[in-house]
C-alpha cells in the first residue's frame, strides 16, 4: 500500500529489464464509469503505475489537451469524491496496479489535507502529484502523506538547480517525476535532448526510482527514456486517443495505443539494430 | 513628519502575509522567481537604478500626478471634504505604467527582452506594450476574448504600440485565464522571457514587487494632502479587482492608524445574485495563480467565475496583502454594484468634469455614501486609478446612449 506499493512495483519492472509505463487519465473523461472501465484495461495492459488527474477549473501546467479533458469532465459535475470512488471501484473490480492522483494544490486545500490523504488512502490510492505544490510548500501536504503511508511525488524539471533537485529528491517518496521540457503538457514529437544530466542529477541526490514526462508520447519515446531513466508518463497523447474514439470503442483504440508502450525493454535500442 | 513605521515588515523571506502569499507554481518557475527575488532586492538598492525609474516617472509618465480637491463634489454630496488621486492623468491612462515601467526596467537587468503580460480591462496591457515601445522590447500580451470585446479600444491601442495580443477563449475568456495562458507561455519560455504581471497577485515577489511600484501613488498623495490639509486623511479609498492600485494607494498610510482603509470590491448584479467579483467578502482562502489568498471558489476547491461591468475588476482572487489587511482588521473591504458604479460614474463626469473609468466608479460609489455621513471637516482621498475613455462601448450600452 502506499508509497511502499509504488517503490515496489517499479522495482519488479526494473528486475524485469523493461521501461515501466505510467499512463495518465483525467477523471471523468469522457465519463466516470469509463475512467474506472479504462484503469482496468490500463492495469490489464501492464501498465506499470496509473495517474488520475482530478479536474480543476485552472489547469496552469497543463496544454491544450488536458485542459479540455478536465474542462469537459467538470461540465460534466465531476467532483473530488468522484476521483475518489474511481479508486474504490477500480480496487473492487481487482485492480492491483498503484494509482497516484494528479491535482492541482487548491481542490486538495478545500478538502482539507489531513482529510484528502486520509480518504485517498481508504479509497486505496498510493500517492499523489501536486503539479503547482514546489518543494517549499509542500511541508503541510508531506505531512498529510506520511500519516498515512502515501507518496508525494515531486517534480523536477530542467530549470532545477542542483540545490533545487537535491531539495525535492529530500522529502520524496515513491518515485521522482522528471518534467523532460520547460513547458506545459502535451505530446510532442521529439524528446528534449537535455533530459539525461537533470535525470543523472536526481541519481546523485536519491536512490527512488525516476520517471520522465511531460513530451512522451511513442515508443521510441519510451525506449529512448528507459535509457537513463526507470519509467515513461505518457498523458496527453493517451487522452487524445480517447477523445479521438467514438464512446463505444475508447477501450479498444486504447488497448491498441498502449499495446506497444507497455513490456517495453530496456535495451530496446540495441534490438532494433 | 512622521513617517515611523510600527507595523511588522511584510512579506517575510518567504514571501507570506501572515498566512497569505507565498509561491505555488509548478517547479520550472522556481530557479527563475529566486533569480526575480535577488534582482529585484539589488535594484532596490541601487541608486542607478532608482535614478533611472523615477526619472522616467517623472518625464516620460508625468508624476507626480495632481491630488484635485473635489469641491463641487464635496458640495453636492454634504459631509467630507473629496480628494482624488488623478492616476487617470498618468501617461496611458492609469496607475497601470509605474508598475509596468518598474517591472521593465527590471527586465533589462536581467538580460530578458521578451516581456509577456495579462490584461483585463487592457490598461495593464496597454502600459506594457508603451513601456516595451519605448525601451525597445517585445511585447505579447494575453488576453481573455470575452475582454477583447468589451475593452476594443485599448486592444487597438496596444496592436498601435507593437504588441501582439493573443486572445484566450479558455474558461471563463477573462483576466484569470489570461494569467492562466500568461503562465503557460513562461513556463514555456522562461529562460528568455520575463512575465510582467499587471496586479498585486501571483507568487512571491510580484505582490511584494507590485505594491512597491504602485506604492508612488500613497507616497504622492500622503505628501499632497498634508501640504493641502496639514493633516492626514481620514479615509483612503480605492477600488479592488486584484489590488495593484488599492495596494498602492493603502501601503504608505498603514502606519497612520487614525486611516481608516476601504477597499471597494465590485458587487456586480448584487451579492444575492452570485454574479459579483467580491471575492474578499464573499470568498475563502485557497490558491490560485500562485499565492494563498482569499479567492471565490465552490465546495470542491474549483474557481468559480467572477463577474463585474469593469473587466479590471472581474477577477475571483485577489492580492495576498489585502487578504492579510483584512484579517488584521486594518483595512475594510466593501463592495457596490454595476449599477451603483455606473450612476457614480455619471456624478463624476457631470461634477467635476472627468471621465473615470469604471474600475474607479466602484470607489467612487462608495464615496458618495460615505462622504454624506462624515462631518464637513473629514478628509477622504479616493485613488481615481484610470480613465473612462476605453469604457465608452460598455457605458453606451448600459446607459441606452446609442
Amino acid at each position: 500500500m502506499g508509497y511502499q506499493r509504488i517503490e515496489d512495483q517499479l522495482h519488479v519492472v526494473t528486475q524485469r529489464g523493461e521501461v515501466g509505463f505510467i499512463p495518465y487519465l483525467t477523471v471523468g473523461y469522457p465519463d466516470v464509469r469509463a475512467t474506472v472501465l479504462l484503469v482496468e484495461t490500463l492495469a490489464k495492459a501492464g501498465a506499470t503505475i496509473i495517474e488520475l488527474g482530478i479536474p480543476f477549473s485552472d489547469p496552469l501546467a497543463d496544454g491544450p489537451t488536458i485542459q479540455k479533458a478536465s474542462l469537459q469532465a467538470l461540465q460534466h459535475g465531476v467532483k473530488v469524491v468522484d476521483c475518489l470512488d474511481v479508486v474504490t471501484q477500480a480496487r473492487k473490480r481487482g485492480v492491483k496496479t498503484p494509482l497516484v492522483f494528479m491535482s492541482y494544490y487548491n481542490p486538495l486545500l478545500a478538502h482539507g489535507l489531513a482529510n484528502i490523504a486520509h480518504l485517498a488512502c481508504q479509497a486505496g490510492a498510493d500517492g499523489f502529484i501536486v503539479p503547482d505544490l514546489p518543494t517549499e510548500e509542500s511541508g503541510p501536504f508531506h505531512d498529510a502523506c506520511a500519516v498515512e503511508g502515501m507518496a508525494l511525488i515531486p517534480l523536477l524539471t530542467p530549470t532545477s538547480s542542483p540545490e533545487r533537485v537535491a531539495l525535492g529528491c529530500s522529502k520524496a517518496r515513491g518515485f521522482v517525476y522528471c518534467v523532460s521540457v520547460t513547458g506545459v503538457t502535451g505530446a510532442r514529437q521529439d524528446l528534449a535532448p537535455d533530459i539525461r544530466p537533470l535525470v543523472e542529477s536526481i541519481r546523485r541526490s536519491t536512490s527512488l526510482p525516476v520517471a520522465v514526462g511531460f513530451g512522451v508520447s511513442r515508443k521510441e519515446h519510451v525506449a529512448a527514456v528507459g535509457q537513463f531513466a526507470d519509467a515513461a508518463v505518457v498523458g496527453s497523447a493517451l487522452i487524445d486517443v480517447i477523445g479521438k474514439s467514438p464512446r463505444r470503442q475508447v477501450r479498444s483504440h486504447v488497448q491498441a495505443f498502449v499495446a506497444e508502450l507497455t513490456h517495453v525493454k530496456k535495451n530496446a535500442e540495441q534490438v532494433r539494430l | 513628519m512622521a513617517t515611523s513605521k510600527t507595523t511588522g515588515k511584510v512579506p517575510d523571506e518567504q514571501g507570506r502575509f501572515g498566512p497569505y502569499g507565498g509561491r505555488f507554481v509548478p517547479e520550472t518557475l522556481m530557479g527563475a522567481l529566486d533569480e526575480l527575488t535577488k534582482a529585484y532586492d539589488a535594484a532596490r538598492n541601487d541608486a542607478a537604478f532608482q535614478a533611472e525609474l523615477v526619472s522616467l516617472l517623472k518625464s516620460y509618465v508625468g508624476r507626480p500626478t495632481p491630488l484635485t480637491f473635489a469641491d463641487n463634489l464635496s458640495r453636492k454630496l454634504g459631509g467630507a471634504r473629496i480628494y482624488l488621486k488623478r492616476e487617470d492623468l498618468a501617461h496611458t491612462g492609469a496607475h497601470k505604467i509605474n508598475n509596468a515601467i518598474g517591472q521593465a526596467l527590471l527586465a533589462k537587468r536581467l538580460g530578458k527582452h521578451r516581456i509577456i503580460a495579462e490584461t483585463g480591462a487592457g490598461q495593464h496591457g496597454v502600459a506594457t506594450a508603451t513601456v516595451c515601445a519605448k525601451l525597445g522590447m517585445e511585447c505579447i500580451v494575453y488576453m481573455g476574448s470575452e475582454d477583447i470585446v468589451r475593452q476594443a479600444p485599448n486592444v487597438l491601442r496596444m496592436r498601435l504600440l507593437g504588441a501582439k495580443v493573443v486572445p484566450v477563449v479558455s474558461g471563463s475568456k477573462t483576466l484569470k485565464d489570461a494569467i492562466n495562458e500568461a503562465v503557460r507561455d513562461w513556463v514555456t519560455n522562461i529562460r528568455t522571457t520575463h512575465y510582467l504581471l499587471g496586479s498585486a497577485v501571483g507568487p512571491h515577489p510580484y505582490p511584494m514587487m507590485v505594491r512597491d511600484f504602485q506604492s508612488v501613488i500613497g507616497l504622492e498623495a500622503r505628501q499632497q494632502i498634508l501640504d493641502a490639509e496639514g493633516r492626514l486623511p481620514d479615509y483612503v479609498v480605492a477600488c479592488v479587482g486584484g489590488g495593484s492600485n488599492a495596494i498602492g494607494t493603502f501601503h504608505p498610510f498603514v502606519d497612520d492608524s487614525g486611516v481608516h482603509l476601504v477597499g471597494v470590491e465590485a458587487g456586480g448584479q448584487g451579492m444575492e445574485t452570485g454574479k459579483h467579483a467580491a471575492t474578499l467578502t464573499a470568498g475563502r482562502p485557497g490558491v490560485l495563480h500562485g499565492s494563498y489568498s482569499y479567492l471565490l471558489q465552490d465546495h470542491d476547491g474549483q474557481v468559480l467565475e467572477a463577474y463585474s461591468i469593469s473587466a479590471g475588476l472581474d477577477y475571483p482572487g485577489v492580492g495576498p496583502e489585502h487578504s492579510y489587511l483584512k484579517d488584521m482588521g486594518r483595512a475594510t473591504y466593501v463592495n457596490v454594484t454595476d449599477a451603483q458604479a455606473l450612476e457614480a460614474f455619471q456624478l463624476l463626469c457631470r461634477t467635476e468634469g472627468i471621465i473615470p473609468a469604471l474600475e474607479p466608479s466602484h470607489a467612487l460609489a462608495y464615496v458618495r455614501e460615505l462622504a454624506p455621513r462624515l462631518a464637513k471637516d473629514n478628509i477622504v482621498v479616493m485613488c481615481l486609478s484610470g480613465r473612462g475613455d476605453k469604457d465608452m462601448p460598455i457605458i453606451t450600452k448600459a446607459l441606452g446612449m446609442t
